[in-house]
C-alpha cells in the first residue's frame, strides 16, 4: 500500500566487544519478552523483516534483529579494517552477550539460523542461565562440508555472485520467487570475505560434537527446527544433535530449506508460532 | 578437485528409463535457445565441458553463453575444462517440478554421491548459477518418468 510505514525501528547501539566499542545496527518492533534474532553467515538482519512485522508475535515479544559486526550496516570495528575477518566460537558468543548487555535485555530468547543456530547451542552449553529459551534454526553440532570455501573470496571470481549461487540450492523449490530473490540479494551484497570468515566458525572452530550432551534444557528450553530441503545442515544432522540432548525439541519443517524466515515466511510461520506460544505458556506457569 | 565418487546405495526416488533421461538432456540446447535471460547471463562464458548422465555424457561447447555444439562422448582426443556428471536417477529426480529434498541442486547431488564434479572448476564456479539453471531447464516441463 502506497504510504504504508512499517512499524520497524532501526537504530545503532554502541557495544563493548573484547575492549573495543562496536557500533551495531539493529531493528526492533514489539514489546514483551526480548527475542533476539541472529542472521545466517554472510547475510544480515534483513532476513528477519517478516517476523519483525508480525502482529501476533510482536504483541508478546520485543523482536530484535541485529547486523553482526562486518555485516549489513554494522561496520567492522575501527581497528580491524584491512585485517582478515574470522568468526570464532568465542568471538561470536562474546558479540551476542555484549549486544544483549548493551541493550540491557533481561534473559532474552535468542533465535539463530545456520551459524546462528550453531551458536545458540554454544549459548546453551556455556550460558544457559542468561537466556529464557533458545531456538536453533538449521542447527547441528556439526555438518559435513560440501564445497571449498576458498572459492568465496578470490580476485578472479565475483564474490557476491558465487556466494549467492552456492546458497541458492539451499532454498526449497516451490517457494515465493520474490522471497528467494531477496534472500539471495543479501548474499550478493556481503562484504568481501565475510561469508568465508563466518564459515571459519562453522567449518573449523565451531565443531560442538561431544559438548552438546552437557546442555540442560531445564535451565533453558531448547528448540531445533530444520528445513527438509537443507542439504547443508540436514534434518538428519539436527535430529542426531537433538537425540544427544535430553528434552530438546526437534522439528523438520516441510517445504523449507536453509533460510526459513526469509525464503518462505508464511510457511515458516506455521512452525515458529507454536514454539513462541510454548515459550509464552511457560512464562505463565 | 574431485568430489565424492558416484554412490550406488541410493535407490531412484522417481521412476525413469535411462533412454528418457538422455533424450531429455538432449533438449537442453533448444531450451536454452528459448531462454534469452539465461543465455545473456552467460554472455562472458566460453568453455568446452563434459555434462550429462554418467552413463552417456556429452561434450558441450558453449560460446557467449549459448550452446553451439553438443556431441555424445566419447569423441577421440577431445578435451574438456570440467565435467559434471550425474546418475540418470539423479537427473530424473532433479527435473521433477518439485524435486525431492536432496535431489534439487547440483551440489546436493555431489554431496549425496549421485554426481561427480571434476577438472578445472574455475569456469563452473565463476558461472555457477548459470550452470545450475542450465541443467535444471527440463524441470520447467517436468520430467515424465518411465516412458
Amino acid at each position: 500500500m502506497n504510504g504504508y510505514v512499517e512499524p520497524i525501528v532501526g537504530r545503532y547501539v554502541h557495544a563493548d566487544i573484547d575492549g573495543e566499542i562496536n557500533r551495531i545496527y539493529f531493528e526492533e518492533n514489539g514489546s514483551g519478552i526480548p527475542l533476539v534474532c541472529l542472521h545466517t553467515a554472510g547475510s544480515d538482519a534483513r532476513q528477519w523483516r517478516h517476523l519483525l512485522v508480525d502482529d501476533e508475535f510482536t504483541k508478546h515479544f520485543r523482536v530484535i534483529a541485529f547486523d553482526m559486526p562486518w555485516h549489513g550496516k554494522s561496520n567492522p570495528p575501527d581497528s580491524r579494517y584491512g585485517s582478515e575477518y574470522r568468526l570464532t566460537t568465542a568471538s561470536y558468543t562474546t558479540t551476542i552477550r555484549a549486544f544483549c548487555s548493551a541493550l540491557g535485555l533481561e534473559r532474552p530468547v535468542v533465535m539463530g539460523c545456520s551459524i546462528g543456530g550453531r551458536i545458540v547451542l554454544n549459548l546453551a552449553i556455556e550460558h544457559a542461565r542468561e537466556f529464557r529459551a533458545l531456538i536453533g534454526l538449521e542447527a547441528a553440532d556439526f555438518q559435513q562440508p560440501w564445497y571449498d570455501t576458498a572459492w568465496l573470496n578470490r580476485p578472479d571470481v565475483h564474490g557476491g555472485e558465487v556466494c549467492a549461487a552456492l546458497v541458492s540450492g539451499l532454498i526449497a523449490p516451490g517457494g515465493p520467487e520474490a522471497a528467494r530473490d531477496e534472500t539471495l540479494w543479501g548474499y550478493r551484497q556481503g562484504g568481501p570475505g565475510i561469508f568465508k570468515g563466518d564459515l571459519y566458525f562453522y567449518r573449523v572452530d565451531g565443531d560442538l560434537r561431544g559438548r552438546t550432551g552437557n546442555i540442560d534444557v531445564n535451565q533453558c528450553p531448547l528448540y531445533l527446527l530444520t528445513g527438509e530441503y537443507d542439504f547443508s545442515c540436514t534434518p538428519e544432522d539436527t535430529l542426531r544433535t537433538a537425540a544427544g540432548i535430553p528434552g530438546a525439541k526437534a522439528t523438520v519443517m516441510e517445504r523449507l530449506g536453509h533460510f526459513p524466515m526469509s525464503e518462505n515466511p508464511d510457511q515458516f510461520r506455521r512452525y515458529i508460532a507454536p514454539v513462541l506460544q510454548d515459550i509464552l505458556d511457560k512464562q505463565k506457569l | 578437485m574431485e568430489s565424492e565418487r558416484v554412490g550406488q546405495t541410493d535407490g531412484p526416488p522417481v521412476p525413469f528409463t535411462p533412454e528418457a533421461v538422455i533424450a531429455t538432456f538432449q533438449t537442453i540446447p533448444e531450451l536454452l535457445a528459448r531462454d534469452e535471460i539465461l543465455a545473456a547471463r552467460g554472455r562472458w562464458l566460453d568453455v568446452d565441458c563434459l555434462l550429462g548422465p554418467s552413463t552417456q555424457p556429452f561434450h558441450v561447447a558453449i560460446r557467449a553463453g549459448r550452446i553451439v555444439d553438443m556431441t555424445p562422448a566419447p569423441v577421440l582426443m577431445r578435451s574438456w575444462r570440467f565435467a559434471y556428471r550425474a546418475t540418470p536417477a539423479a537427473f530424473a529426480a532433479h527435473w521433477q517440478k518439485m524435486p525431492p529434498a536432496g535431489w534439487h541442486d547440483l551440489l546436493a547431488l555431489t554431496k549425496r554421491g549421485q554426481a561427480t564434479l571434476e577438472g578445472d572448476l574455475h569456469p563452473f564456479m565463476t558461472h555457477l548459477q548459470y550452470f545450475k539453471d542450465l541443467l535444471a531447464l527440463p524441470r520447467r516441463s517436468g520430467f515424465g518418468g518411465a516412458s
